[in-house]
């Protein structure tokens, strides 16, 4: 091309009809590669529409036989072919509330320190690290939290947890059952540190975006740093911080290999968030090599659609919540 | 009276801010615990089953030694397809967005889309693929692991190649029109060029993401207990391995499993270090 691009610059003495035709060669170029780049861009597209096409068809034969019982049901067997999706669907939202619970909070007292009380050369290097968290592959979440987190709750937390609450009524049932090490809980926990980065790296640029004329005004008021935080600071990121909170659920209910581990696949639903359960992710992954026939395999085809459409559900609105902050600071 | 009051108010504000300002540094040392743990326990149990037969040998059978070859080829050989696949689509796709469609409808669409797509479960990639390639086929294969993989790839590279080139000032972009560069040979020669480390940065999040993915892999590329660089049959990965052994009676597995995960974890890691980098230098 850049051949093109100087003989048609320094040919002047030659015809121009050799111009002519040279521009229209670039003019060409130039329309390929847009259309290039746009057709690139409805391959994009496609690929959504894709997924969730292949997601319906895919799962037409279980919907069609169970109907909606299948999102209400809890029986989970593949000898007699009735597949119910309620337990899948109950561990994930648990695992996922109780990875928010612990998560969220941490996560925001993390960015508060990094942006309020951090001193400057400390900075840098505790979000990377923070950040690195992020980037260790789930399947080492998995294994670490299978060898080492689940023998460790079930040696000294769960007990506890189990004689503490014990006669306690309404907890006595949340922490009931003998300790597995591996579980709801144990899943949730491991959850969390997932999503711990992602909640700290966007609350931190958000806190990082508040007009320090703002913080200044308030310091001048005679707060301390925790009152400029909470009546400041968290007040005027409110949009993003929640932003950032629902993309972290979004990670946290999507997530599939460190649950696998630790979660111990029963298709229950369980009262105890120390039994064993399993989440929708969870089961496709330990059971769709497996499964034999149409309809098991177009169950656990459909539970994928119920979780693509929650986790849609939840990233739009992250997404929405973020737009909205952008558009807040033009 | 008023004094003492005030005081009183003036010592719990103070307290207050004490307890907040320690549980925030409890917090960060809570989050940074977690990582020093799990690299101290990946070392311990990584290091102790690390040798030259990890990398020479193929997958044992159970009971017996053996290594990692066949899983390390093949995570290398599905990667690397799937960057060549997934890259030129994210940065044509990311092109678009930063240059041509800045402001129109279509833009913002995509933008939202890839931006779902990038949070997407990977399970659910898996299963999209197991629908359109591994199904009609009739067999898994190396290349629908592949596929899934740059299924992964692409709004990842879409996202970091939009926001690089934004980075680009738009004087640049014009003095190129000035001098009469079609826009096309603005952005290949201009644009390109400015962002390149930015877009490199990109990639090298992209790889550093599908190296660790298992769930899309286990039932499209599957696995494969043997030596096979044949991209038409089910194919060994390492995450996949470290799935199969990690969750097996065997201790020669779980020692196996430990090891991969090591590998795994220092490529990732060391990835997304040289990727920061890149563009610290820049900033």
């Amino acid at each position: 091309m850049s051949e093109v691009a100087l003989n048609g610059t320094t040919a002047t003495t030659s015809a121009a009809l050799s111009r002519a035709s040279a521009l229209n060669r670039l003019r060409l170029s130039d329309v390929v590669f847009r259309e290039l780049t746009r057709v690139a861009i409805f391959a994009v597209l496609a690929l959504l529409s894709g997924v969730i096409l292949a997601l319906i068809i895919g799962s037409v034969p279980a919907l069609s036989a169970f109907g909606l019982s299948f999102v209400t049901t809890e029986v989970w067997n593949p000898v007699t072919e009735k597949f119910g999706a309620l337990a899948p669907i109950y561990g994930t939202l648990v695992t996922s509330a109780i990875a928010m619970v612990i998560a969220v909070p941490v996560g925001l007292m993390v960015a508060f320190f990094l942006t309020q009380l951090c001193p400057l050369w400390l900075r840098r290097p505790i979000a990377i690290a923070i950040e690195l968290l992020a980037g260790i592959p789930s399947i080492i979440y998995g294994i670490w939290g299978l060898f080492v987190f689940a023998p460790f709750l079930q040696k000294h937390i769960q007990p506890f947890l189990i004689d503490t609450f014990d006669g306690v009524p309404g907890l006595q049932d949340v922490f009931a059952g003998p300790p597995y090490g591996i579980g709801v809980l144990t899943a949730g926990f491991i959850l969390a540190i997932m999503v711990l980065p992602f909640i700290t790296a966007i609350s931190r640029d958000v806190f990082d975006a508040v007009p320090p004329v703002l913080k200044e005004a308030a310091y001048g008021l005679g707060c301390t740093r925790w009152e400029v935080f909470k009546h400041v600071v968290l007040p005027f990121t409110r949009v993003g911080v929640i932003g950032g909170v629902m993309l972290g659920l979004g990670r946290a209910l999507g997530e599939t290999m460190a649950v696998t581990f630790v979660i111990g696949n029963a298709h229950t639903v369980s009262a105890s968030i120390l039994a064993p359960g399993t989440t929708i992710s969870a089961s496709i992954a330990n059971e769709f090599t497996e499964a034999v026939g149409d309809l098991y395999t177009s169950s656990l085809i459909a539970l994928g659609l119920i979780l693509f459409v929650i986790t849609f559900i939840v990233l739009a609105i992250a997404r929405y919540m973020l737009l909205r902050l952008q558009q807040q600071g033009r | 009276m008023a004094e003492i009051r005030k005081n009183a108010l003036y010592a719990r504000r103070r307290m207050r801010d004490s307890m907040a300002t320690s549980l925030a540094y409890a917090a960060t040392l809570f989050g940074l615990g977690w990582l020093v743990l799990i690299l101290a326990v990946l070392l311990f149990h990584g290091f102790g089953g690390l040798s030259l037969s990890v990398f020479t040998e193929n997958t044992p059978p159970p009971g017996s030694d053996g290594g990692l070859l066949n899983a390390i080829v093949g995570s290398i050989v599905m990667t690397v397809l799937a960057i060549v696949i997934g890259t030129p689509i994210g940065i044509l796709a990311g092109t678009y967005l930063a240059e041509y469609g800045r402001h129109d409808k279509l833009a913002s669409v995509v933008r939202f889309i890839n931006d779902i797509l990038l949070s997407a479960p990977s399970i659910v990639i898996g299963l999209f693929i197991y629908e359109v390639m591994v199904a009609p086929m009739g067999h898994f294969s190396g290349y629908a692991g592949a596929v899934a993989l740059a299924v992964i790839v692409i709004p990842v590279v879409v996202r970091t190649t939009e926001d690089m080139l934004r980075l680009v000032p738009d004087t640049l972009r014009e003095a190129a029109a000035s001098i009469g560069l079609p826009r096309s040979h603005m952005i290949v020669r201009i644009a390109y060029r400015a962002a390149r480390a930015g877009i490199v940065t990109g990639i090298l999040l992209a790889i550093a993401r599908i190296s660790g993915e298992t769930a899309p892999l286990l039932f499209t590329a599957l696995n494969n207990q043997f030596w096979s660089v044949n991209m038409n049959a089910p194919m060994p990965s390492l995450p996949v391995v470290i799935f199969q052994f990690a969750l097996s009676p065997y201790e020669e597995w779980q020692s196996l499993a430990w090891t991969g995960a090591l590998l795994i974890t220092v490529t990732v890691l060391a990835l997304s270090i040289i990727a920061r980098s890149l563009t610290a230098r820049k900033s």
